[in-house]
């Protein structure tokens, strides 16, 4: 079932008559396909749960309209939505066993809908085999590990058959490891069950690695919406660049002026297309070169050898940042001369954006 | 090591000493009192040693009818007052408009004095040369007759009793289950919410085990309490308790020792026994079915 907002907004009032109050959501306006798993993506406070409230039903929104399909669910209650939503902490009931949770939805369910106990129980194990608790079924959630109660949570909401899964920060409350299995076990279960999911995050690198497609959030504005390496490869703000990407992108005050990119006042690129104008200009770690001649000098600070990859570390006159960060393939030679590190930039991961608007400036290298 | 012990014993020295002087002690005098036959209060002496005491306590009407007034009055007060508390909870944590000022409001008879608020009973129940009191006010307005709830009839001094004992333990209880409520995850209800669950199985199933481990706390205490009572009776029906038919087993164990008629501790010990090993037993038996039932 693909799902449809229109101009979608929550406001929240404020306490008082001088605080204008909040607006959480700002006029969304996005269709979700059928059947793909859908990363909710942003800092914290930017509304992203508050958009998944509201396509719960738990709030209710300040105007615009949410479609399910081509059913118009705004007005529609909570529970006649066909919603399954995991919360974050995963609200399992703490005095009823694995099974008993599970079944908790379908005893709920009365008239025409109302299940045999069998068929209640038929329903219950095919949710616990889907995510690979069979074992656990007469434990308490306390006996469980965090992943565990996860599965159990994820298996509660699919027992009612919903038409949408709706995930709150469904890795936040795991450990390092368990959170990479869980994100795999997400997507797979998604993909098994076909059912469309959002999921809500803060950590870019969950939606990225899993998702079809990422909707970037910030202070309620949807910033961007695509398949993840489009987003990452192709930002349309400054925001989105700098959310993006671990390492995370390096920012620095530039300015575009008869063909060629300053940072600073250092020529680092030859351009066309592209006006003259103050600029910000974002590389990616890996779009440097080191390189003794090269245009772009820098304090160096340190080597962070991971292995395959060397993590430079170094910083510029022409950036906020303390520390940024270029990452080089182990066999290339980094040879600071009197503490300072020259770069060449690659034009492909080196972003451009407007020093007022910060919107992308699109430019081609000549 | 053994100077870390040294230091921990010493820190605790003060409360043992007060615990031992004033709890342990008493509570050991009080076991071999109870069967000291035939104590002589001005020369401190006894015959030997038997269970005398205790026949004779449990052959006293006075003290049989103080257990039956005890029992009446804590199978009657502990359950009602436990459910009207818990409706009166689950209502102001609902309410959100004034919410504070009712809490202040049935809070306020816990910090009122007993003698206070039997004064108040008693203008609401007792018969005096200007009026029937304003309960009898009001059955005589619906056509009822008086009652004398003070001086009258066994089952209309119960009744007050009753009331005036579960108005009294009621805010405690409030106070306790308010907060519970206010404890219980948000999400659990949200959750709930989501799939569809009904307002009384929400209850049954997720807000009443959620807070049962208070619910069971409020129960026991609420029991060893009762059991107690012997202030409350006095506030309402003065100190011959034994003339009025409303004495409790407290109230006996003190008769026994000071009123007139007094000053025998063996038989007072004796009771005071007694009473220890029905609410022992009580809370034995509450502890017990807790266990089935109070979740996590």
């Amino acid at each position: 079932m693909k799902v449809v907002l229109k101009n979608l907004t929550k406001k929240f009032p404020g306490r008082s008559k001088k605080d204008p109050g909040v607006t959480a959501v700002n006029n969304f306006n996005i269709e979700i396909p059928d059947g793909k798993l859908i990363g909710l993506l942003g800092p914290s406070g930017c509304g992203k749960s508050t958009a998944l409230n509201l396509l719960s039903g738990l709030l209710a929104p300040t105007s615009g309209r949410i479609y399910f399909g081509d059913e118009d669910v705004t007005d529609i209650l909570p529970e006649k939505r066909g919603i399954g939503l995991v919360f974050q902490n995963y609200a399992l009931y703490p005095h009823l066993t694995v099974i008993e949770n599970i079944l908790f939805p379908l005893e709920n369910l009365k008239g025409s809908e109302k299940l045999s106990r069998d068929e209640m129980m038929k329903r219950a194990m095919e949710a616990a085999k889907l995510v690979q608790i069979e074992m656990l079924l007469n434990r308490k959630p306390k006996e469980l590990s965090g992943g565990q109660q996860q599965r159990v949570a994820i298996a509660r909401a699919l027992v009612k058959m919903p038409r949408l899964l709706l995930l709150d920060e469904p890795l936040s409350n795991l450990d390092a490891r368990l959170r990479l299995q869980t994100r795999e076990e997400i997507s797979r279960i998604q993909k098994e069950t076909g059912i469309t999911t959002i999921f809500v995050t803060h950590d870019q690198e969950e939606a990225m690695s899993i998702s079809d497609q990422i909707i970037v959030m910030k202070d309620g504005v949807i910033q961007q919406i695509g398949a993840p390496q489009e987003v990452y490869d192709d930002p349309k703000n400054l925001f989105v660049a700098e959310f993006l990407g671990t390492p995370q992108i390096n920012t620095f005050t530039g300015e575009i002026k008869d063909g060629k990119l300053y940072i600073g006042d250092e020529a680092v690129l030859n351009i066309k297309g592209a006006a003259n104008q103050k600029v910000y200009v974002a590389v990616r770690p890996e779009a440097f070169i080191p390189d003794a001649n090269g245009p772009l000098t820098c304090r160096f600070k340190a080597l962070e050898v991971m292995g395959r990859d060397i993590s430079v570390v170094f910083s510029s006159k022409f950036s906020d940042r303390k520390a940024l960060r270029a990452i080089i393939g182990a066999d290339v030679k980094v040879e600071p001369k009197d503490g300072v590190v020259r770069f060449f930039v690659r034009s492909q991961k080196t972003e451009v954006f407007n020093w007022d608007t910060k919107e992308r400036v699109y430019y081609e290298e000549a | 090591m053994e100077k870390r012990d040294l230091k921990g014993w010493l820190y605790l020295l003060p409360a043992m000493l007060f615990l031992g002087v004033f709890m342990v002690y008493p509570l050991v005098d009080v076991f071999i009192y109870s069967f000291e036959e035939e104590f002589n209060f001005a020369s401190q002496s006894f015959k030997g040693y038997g269970l005398y005491n205790y026949s004779y306590v449990l052959r006293d009407p006075f003290f049989m009818q103080a257990v039956k007034n005890t029992f009446i009055l804590v199978i009657i007060t502990v359950p009602l007052s436990t459910g009207i508390a818990l409706l009166i909870s689950l209502g102001l944590s609902s309410i959100k408009p004034l919410k504070h000022i009712f809490q202040t409001v049935y809070f306020l008879p816990y910090v009122t004095n007993t003698l206070a608020v039997g004064l108040v009973f008693m203008i609401l129940f007792k018969k005096t040369p200007v009026s029937d009191g304003l309960v009898n006010v009001l059955i005589n307005l619906f056509g009822g007759e008086s009652v004398d709830f003070i001086d009258g009839p066994y089952w209309a001094k119960m009744l007050v009793m009753c009331i005036y004992t579960i108005w009294v333990v009621m805010p405690f209880k409030i106070l306790i289950l308010t907060s519970a409520l206010a404890s219980v995850n948000e999400d659990y209800y949200k959750a709930a919410k989501m799939d569809g669950t009904s307002k009384m199985r929400t209850f049954r199933k997720i807000t009443l085990p959620m807070i049962s481990p208070m619910i069971f706390y409020l129960v026991i205490t609420g029991f060893i309490g009762a059991f107690k009572a012997y202030s409350d009776a006095v506030a309402l029906f003065g100190t011959n308790l034994n003339a009025a038919e409303m004495n409790t087993i407290v109230g006996y164990v003190y008769d026994v020792l000071y009123s007139d008629g007094g000053g025998y501790p063996s038989y007072a010990s004796a009771a005071a026994i007694i009473l220890f090993a029905i609410v022992l037993t009580i809370t034995v038996i509450n502890l017990l079915v807790s266990r089935k039932h109070v979740h996590y």
